[in-house]
């Protein structure tokens, strides 16, 4: 069990796949990622992370005999037979640079960037071709409305793989928008931790030095003892637990 | 593909303990944590106790010292290119900053060392941010609520999950650095989950005193990786981004500093040569190289690069002996093998349970002690769960966090899980989840000092491709906040040290000619080239049909 394996090596049964239109045969139990690894491609592009969160494998698909259009992540999908498929490393899109510190947490901001927001049609298209569930429309909608905080929410899975562009009849990047609403919700809508402030402020009036100075010239056994002996907050227990010793807090 | 006839029937025998289970849960009543005694020994059955799994390495400033095979087999070998046919007399590229590596730590380097002043270069081998930052998941440590917590207990958790082996000043340096850190994050627009008023929540990770893990959801690193990306791309008149670029030697001068890299276009195949006035390491880690055959939680280019090139130029490696196995990583279906499974649902509560349907540690142990205590369990006890191709897992009791925490949480905290799962037809707020430990993370790497500098000057190390900080174990959320922690201080540190005067001069690959000289003299002769680049998973029975392919490494 120690030696995993990358691939399968258990005999599975190979079902044909067309990779840009050209048949393979490749075990049944592979993603589309490693069908195509086994098929004899090696990835430069089209290839990221490798577990479905960096958005490098969109992956456009078609059955046989089947008028639909099927989109997921190459390294999550697993094959199916007759599949057609092509992968779209890069599709271009329109991003428009701004200056975060200086951008109002309103609507306008994202207007003034993409002005083509409005040439959205809400044909759906985008919602559909997610590979990630994103209501991508429900999100462009928020924002039409005004409603960062909703456009933010809405999008926070947005792998921004760039499908959503792909197939928009308004001919708008989504994902960029969403970006934008996204750390405007995150730096300027939702409220500040204070707590976090009254902290850094501790640290930079030098409230832990001392008692820093000290552990980094413990021995290991020192150390381990004070390491064992440290209260341990209790898994289930509220936030505001506090312990019984105010030692080495401000 | 779905759980099987014969794992549905094994998921009842957990379902049948589980009751008794949220109940102990829900009192306080908990698997008590080894002593330091009982780790040590528990750690017998960790993968990097095992003395066939090294070797001493033969050449370089590290000589003697006993790493993984697969990593020395890279420091061991030559250089990719011949040195002498690399035009350093008309660099394609001069900047200030050279950034090596697009993740979390090269991403804030750049963006601090532009705030600094300086015109930066950034080099990625794929897209930029398509790194291990983007995958990370549970959260991001540091000590920001007074009442409770302070950077002293964090240390302390810091150094224990360590083994108390970490370099302190490196240690002290995270600690006191994590409450700014998030809240630059914070500042740039990250989305941390928070409480109406503000405040953040946090919850404990494996090895935390205190509840002091921050998070987004369960995309905790792509909703900072996404946030720094954005920042960074809208400082594109001071950072240059070259993707699919990745460096495959540093370049000195003649007076020994660090003076640029030389580059490699994946597409067009060409090598070219960047100038720069002080070089910033931000490579990541080993992942991909499937050390002693493990999966592997990491992307497609954690293939140990930076160690290669910052160990050629002359800096020794450091904790590189150890090397981090996830706990949880999905072992079925084995489409989605090796992928990782956060930390934070044990935080939630979540148990770890055997074939029998008994807990057999607690779930918050230090990783290593973790992963050790699940291989024990699978290898020596015989009391894994059998996939259906003959591995072994062990489950993680997912549904139990609906029983805890209300239904529908698991949705709603783990909804990149969720989704996952649900597309092979498993629901995992209704049945557990078959995991098994997964190559995860380089806990050592070059050595470097809390400024960020090695020995050779004018090269600065951030993120993994650095070892020191976590000693011979890292802590969950403590690899988000190290990025950003040395990425910022390396940012800072290569614009002073430029601001402070550097001299120009004549560039060289001298080093690469000692270096390839040396693995000679050592008798390695059969060709090997480093840095790996990416890694090979071309089917043998492929290759061999191959006939007129050039493969240099890995690379074809």
């Amino acid at each position: 069990m120690e030696t995993a394996t990358l691939t399968e090596k258990v005999a599975a049964k190979t079902i044909p796949i067309y990779i840009m239109g050209k048949k393979y045969e490749v075990p049944e139990t592979l993603t589309i990622m490693k069908a195509m690894e086994h098929s004899g491609y090696q990835y430069i592009r089209g290839c990221g992370c490798r577990g479905g969160v960096c958005g490098a494998c969109a992956t456009v698909y078609r059955k046989a005999g089947d008028y639909k259009i099927y989109t997921g992540l190459a390294c999550q999908t697993v094959v199916e037979p007759e599949m057609y498929l092509t992968q779209i490393p890069f599709y271009p899109a329109n991003r428009a640079a701004y200056d975060f510190e200086s951008a109002k947490p309103t609507a306008e901001t994202v207007y003034e960037l993409y002005p083509e927001l409005f040439r959205c049609v809400a044909c759906n298209s985008c919602t559909k071709v997610c590979p990630m569930d994103v209501e991508v429309l429900d999100y462009i909608s928020a924002l039409k409305r005004g409603d960062l905080t909703a456009a933010a929410e809405i999008s926070f899975d947005c792998i921004q793989c760039g499908l959503c562009a792909s197939r928009c009849m308004g001919e708008m990047a989504q994902y960029h928008m969403a970006q934008v609403a996204r750390r405007l919700q995150g730096g300027k809508i939702a409220p500040k931790a204070e707590h976090l402030e009254k902290m850094c402020g501790e640290i930079d009036a030098g409230t832990f030095t001392d008692v820093l100075a000290e552990a980094k010239k413990m021995t290991v056994d020192e150390l381990k003892k004070v390491y064992t002996e440290r209260e341990l907050e209790p898994h289930m227990g509220a936030d505001e637990w506090t312990p019984a010793s105010n030692f080495g807090l401000a | 593909m779905p759980y099987t006839p014969e794992l549905k029937e094994l998921i009842k025998i957990v379902e049948k303990t589980r009751p008794e289970r949220v109940a102990k849960k829900r009192n306080g009543e908990e698997i008590p944590f080894l002593s330091l005694d009982e780790r040590k020994k528990r750690l017998d059955f960790h993968p990097d106790f095992k003395t066939e799994g090294r070797r001493e390495l033969k050449v370089g400033p590290s000589k003697g010292y006993g790493i993984a095979h697969e990593i020395a087999d890279l420091l061991e070998a030559g250089s990719r290119v011949a040195p002498e046919k690399v035009n350093l007399s008309e660099p394609a590229y001069e900047t200030d900053v050279l950034v090596i590596g697009g993740g979390g730590a090269g991403t804030s380097a750049a963006i601090l060392a532009s705030q600094h002043g300086a015109k930066v270069i950034m080099a990625t081998k794929l897209r930029h941010g398509d790194a291990n930052t983007m995958m990370a998941e549970g959260g991001i440590q540091a000590a920001s609520k007074g009442h409770k917590d302070s950077p002293y207990y964090h240390y302390l958790d810091v150094m224990g999950g360590g083994h108390f082996t970490n370099v302190p000043e490196l240690a002290e340096t995270l600690v006191t650095s994590a409450p700014d850190a998030i809240r630059w994050l914070e500042h740039l627009g990250v989305n941390f989950t928070k409480k109406a008023d503000g405040t953040l929540e946090t919850i404990h990770g494996g090895g935390t005193s205190r509840k002091r893990m921050h998070y987004a959801a369960d995309i905790t690193g792509a909703e900072i990786m996404r946030t720094i990306r954005d920042e960074a791309r809208n400082l594109a008149d001071k950072i240059q981004v070259l993707e699919f670029s990745p460096a495959v030697e540093l370049v000195l001068n003649e007076h020994g500093q660090c003076a640029g890299a030389v580059l490699y276009n994946m597409e067009t195949q060409e090598y070219f040569v960047v100038k720069a006035k002080a070089v910033i390491l931000a490579t990541g880690g080993c992942g991909r190289l499937h050390i002693q055959g493990f999966m592997t939680t990491n992307h497609y280019g954690a293939t140990a690069d930076g160690i290669v090139l910052g160990y050629r130029a002359g800096v020794p490696v450091s904790f590189l002996h150890t090397v981090q196995y996830h706990p949880t990583g999905i072992v079925f279906p084995e489409q989605a093998e090796g992928i990782l499974i956060t930390e934070k649902f044990r935080g939630s509560g979540a148990n770890l349970v055997n074939v029998e349907g008994n807990q057999f540690v607690n779930e918050r142990e230090p990783r290593d002690v973790e992963a050790a205590s699940i291989i024990k369990e699978c290898v020596h006890d015989g009391l894994g769960v059998p996939t259906p191709t003959g591995r072994l897992g062990i489950w993680l009791d997912s549904p139990m966090i609906e029983d805890l925490a209300g239904e529908g949480t698991v949705k709603r905290e783990f909804p990149g899980k969720y989704i996952l799962y649900k597309r092979f037809d498993i629901d995992i707020s209704k049945e557990p989840m078959l995991i098994y430990p997964t190559l995860h993370y380089q806990n050592g790497g070059l050595e470097f000092k809390e400024t960020g500098e090695t020995r050779v000057p004018g090269l600065f190390v951030a993120g993994e491709v650095g070892g020191g900080i976590h000693g011979a174990n890292r802590l969950m959320g403590n690899s988000l906040l190290d990025i950003i922690v040395f990425g910022r201080i390396a940012g800072t540190s290569a614009s002073a040290y430029i601001e402070n005067g550097v001299k120009d001069g004549k560039l060289t690959l001298e080093h690469v000619v000692k270096y390839n000289a040396e693995v000679a003299k050592a008798g390695i002769t059969d060709g090997r080239v480093a840095p790996a680049i990416i890694p090979n998973y071309t089917e043998a029975e492929v290759r061999s049909r191959q006939l007129t392919a050039n493969y240099i490494g890995n690379v074809r």
